[in-house]
């Protein structure tokens, strides 16, 4: 157990902490409640990038900071911003540019990641459909090429940011004849193509952070295909990788309990801090418990990604618990503020530091993330998918039989 | 950095494992449970060769001079095989004790023979977690008086570490106080009562003051508890998961059911994360004091609770056969629930831990 890091190492989070002190005042909140990205957050963006803490290992060529892969430096300035509470920068999209970089024309890169890194191109994801959630690759959304043209038509549903995104990366039906995991392609195209009709689902935050999106014969030139045609499962599944590991982050879950912890000690009840209430105090410990271990299991995760070792059952858990942990918390918070929790800013409103309510606590935050963390442990891979998969790949128990077998099995 | 075992503790596991695997199978556990032995010499003999005995202890007193996390290791081990011997007081708590407030011919006198496996010493440190009974130990003029309930590896002592009233602690030998044995469900490790009647004692001189040295005692006996309920429960997990890939019903292996195969997902996910922490816990003991405290109440709480949540389903996933003495599988639900309750249940440390943040006062 080495928990010290290199010299260098060393050197680098001083330099992250420097740059923390003399920067972070010109960081937009880190904590509030979500929406696409402001004036001031792709301001912070570029700074980030240009010193190195944002699009960090992303050539220069394509608008990253072009720094050799360091996985350790990376987590170093992970923990410095959350340490700090000042909001991280972010690659882009963490589905999509990973995606480009590995399997993306030379096109294709130089179009797309320069502007989605700096946050002037924002993207929405189109996997999800009516009929097909949790079994994605039964999708039915299909196009056929028309001259140098796709012809695109369906429907996509849960598609988030659709409604304020400038592109799509979407999964479509190419080869209606093949088995169904090698029919779908990967396609890119701008959200104002005619024939995109965006609907907005309101869901249960009052926000609509998900829409329905339909295509009516829209025309994609087949240029604009990521990987072969029929390939798009295995190019969405490098994606789907990279958003797993990001769902139930333990620097996240850190950052979230030490807001309840000073919840705790600064709000009262009857005249005396939440703190000092057994009860709550329980409940509070027994999550910082549950948060220390997935911390910890994050670090052993890290050990092995360090020496390009894959880490298996510590990481296949991370999804599950973080986001289980994450809604947890929130629950915590909304019942520690009891009758003060229900208060929430009136539905659809961004919100407005100059007309807050001076009874509401972080923006009405709580309550938003008490309800999309329950989104997010659905989505991604539902909490079922997960324990599918820690139940299949990591413990090696048997698939269920497909129904057509269990016929042929009583017959 | 590196989060995880060098590779000097991953051959101390496959050695130990390999001694357990071999010389502590079930039957042997029944056996030794059924006979009331909490230390069959073959077993007990065997750990000696191994140096388990002496794990804590300094080479300058014939001992092997690792780590607690190399000690934690060892209680993994030692879970997994449900083995039926002393260790968490004699070889955690006890070395622990000594080399923190013993005086030099305390230590001269004691360790060598601990560390050979010559002499048992049990720690009587109960009511300063949680009294029952109105028990407690008073030191007066040198001797003390009162009652000690749980003392840990109390059969055949031939002393015993007792915490008093105030904190301090004192050596005690076996022959001058009755034990008294207090069957408990885990029939795998002994635990006793002792009466003092002004029983003459020795104090460890440097065990007086704010109970500095006491505490570090009971923490580390908390992270071995912690480590022995790991080691448990992931044996009671790989005989579930095992166990859902051979039983058959409506013609398939019951693990390829849902109902079956989310309750092994959901033991897995609870699982993990406990080693992390039960090596971080430990390995805070000795090289990060500030977090000491907080890290060996939460190893010690979040064990108790995943252990829990652990036994019980893993005997769930047997079925039927998991409610039978033939399985054996409850010498570990067993022992899982007994480390669960010694040196404080998950609520009353709980407490400490945020007392040892400075969220409270202490309780």
């Amino acid at each position: 157990m080495l928990l010290s890091h290199s010299p260098e190492h060393e050197a680098f989070r001083a330099e992250v902490r420097e740059f923390i002190e003399a920067h972070g005042h010109q960081a937009p909140p880190a904590f509030g409640r979500r929406g696409p990205p402001d004036e001031r957050a792709r301001q912070w963006q570029r700074l980030l990038i240009e010193h190195g803490y944002a699009a960090r290992s992303i050539p220069k060529e394509y608008g990253g900071y072009g720094a050799e892969p360091d996985i350790l430096k990376s987590h170093i300035i992970a923990e410095e911003f959350g340490n700090a509470d000042i909001l991280g920068g972010h690659d882009g999209d963490n589905r999509l540019v990973p995606t480009l970089l590995e399997l993306g024309t030379e096109e294709q890169k130089r179009a797309y990641i320069a502007p989605t890194v700096r946050g002037d191109m924002l993207w929405c994801q189109g996997y999800s459909e009516p009929g097909s959630g949790s079994d994605l690759a039964s999708l039915a959304t299909k196009a056929h090429v028309d001259g140098d043209e796709f012809v695109i038509n369906g429907q996509k549903i849960w598609t988030s940011g659709a409604h304020y995104a400038d592109m799509m990366f979407c999964l479509v039906r190419t080869e209606p004849d093949a088995p169904k995991h090698q029919g779908i392609s990967y396609l890119l195209f701008p959200m104002d193509t005619p024939g995109i009709e965006v609907r907005p689902l309101v869901t249960m935050t009052g926000e609509a952070t998900f829409n329905e999106v339909f295509f009516t014969d829209v025309r994609v030139p087949t240029s604009q295909i990521v990987g072969k045609r029929g390939e798009g499962w295995f190019v969405a599944n490098a994606t789907l990788k990279h958003e797993r590991g990001g769902l139930g982050d333990p620097n996240v879950a850190e950052n979230r309990f030490r807001r309840i912890v000073a919840m705790m000690t600064n709000e009262t009840l009857d005249g005396r801090p939440l703190m000092e209430h057994p009860a709550y105090r329980d409940r509070l410990l027994k999550l910082q418990g549950q948060m220390l271990a997935m911390k910890f299991n994050g670090m052993r995760v890290l050990s092995h990604a360090i020496k390009g070792e894959e880490a298996g059952l510590p990481r296949w858990i991370v999804k599950l618990n973080g986001c289980e942990l994450n809604h947890q918390m929130d629950a915590l918070a909304i019942d520690l503020l009891g009758e003060l929790g229900t208060l929430y800013p009136a539905a659809g409103v961004a919100p407005d530091p100059t007309d807050a309510n001076p009874h509401l606590r972080d923006a009405g935050a709580w309550q938003q993330r008490y309800m999309l963390d329950l989104g997010l442990i659905i989505g991604g891979g539902t909490a079922q998918i997960q324990k599918n998969m820690i139940g299949e790949r990591a413990l090696g128990l048997p698939k269920e039989p497909k129904a057509a077998q269990r016929q042929e099995g009583a017959a | 950095m590196e989060f995880g075992l060098t590779e000097e503790q991953r051959l101390l596991q496959q050695s130990l494992a390999g001694f357990l695997a071999a010389a502590c199978p079930l039957d042997r556990v029944r056996a030794a449970a059924d006979a009331g032995d909490t230390r069959p010499s073959d077993i007990w003999d065997g750990l000696r060769d191994l140096g388990i005995h002496g794990a804590l202890i300094p080479e300058a007193y014939g001992g092997v001079g690792l780590s607690l996390l190399d000690a934690a290791i060892i209680a993994e081990c030692l879970g997994a095989a449900a083995a039926p011997v002393p260790f968490t007081a004699t070889a955690v708590m006890a070395p622990a004790a000594l080399l923190a407030a013993g005086s030099e011919a305390q230590r001269e006198a004691w360790l060598p023979r601990m560390a050979a496996g010559d002499a048992v010493v049990a720690v009587a440190v109960t009511e300063h977690v949680g009294a029952r009974e109105g028990a407690g130990v008073e030191a007066v003029a040198g001797r003390l008086r009162g009652k000690a309930m749980f003392v840990l590896d109390g059969a055949a002592a031939q002393a015993c570490i007792v915490a008093d009233t105030a904190g301090a602690l004192h050596l005690v030998l076996g022959e001058h106080v009755e034990a008294t044995a207090l069957p408990t469900i885990d029939r795998t490790r002994a635990v006793t009562a002792l009466q003092f009647d002004d029983t003459p004692a020795e104090p460890l001189p440097g065990a007086a003051g704010q109970g500095e040295a006491l505490q570090a005692t009971i923490d580390a006996g908390r992270v071995a508890l912690a480590a022995d309920t790991l080691g448990a429960a992931q044996a009671m997990f790989d005989k579930a998961v095992e166990y859902a890939k051979e039983r058959r019903q409506f013609n398939r292996v019951i693990g390829s059911f849902q109902a079956v195969k989310h309750l092994c997902a959901e033991m897995a996910a609870a699982l993990e994360p406990c080693r992390a922490l039960v090596w971080y816990a430990a390995h805070a003991q000795q090289a990060i004091p500030d977090e000491a405290r907080a890290m060996a109440c939460h190893a010690k709480a979040h064990l108790g609770e995943a252990g829990r949540f652990i036994a019980r389903t893993a005997t769930e996933v047997h079925g039927g056969m998991g409610f039978t003495d033939l399985l054996g599988l409850h010498y570990w639900f067993k022992r899982i629930g007994w480390n669960r309750q010694m040196l404080g249940a998950p609520e009353l440390v709980r407490q400490e831990a945020a007392a040892a943040q400075g969220w409270v006062a202490a309780p």
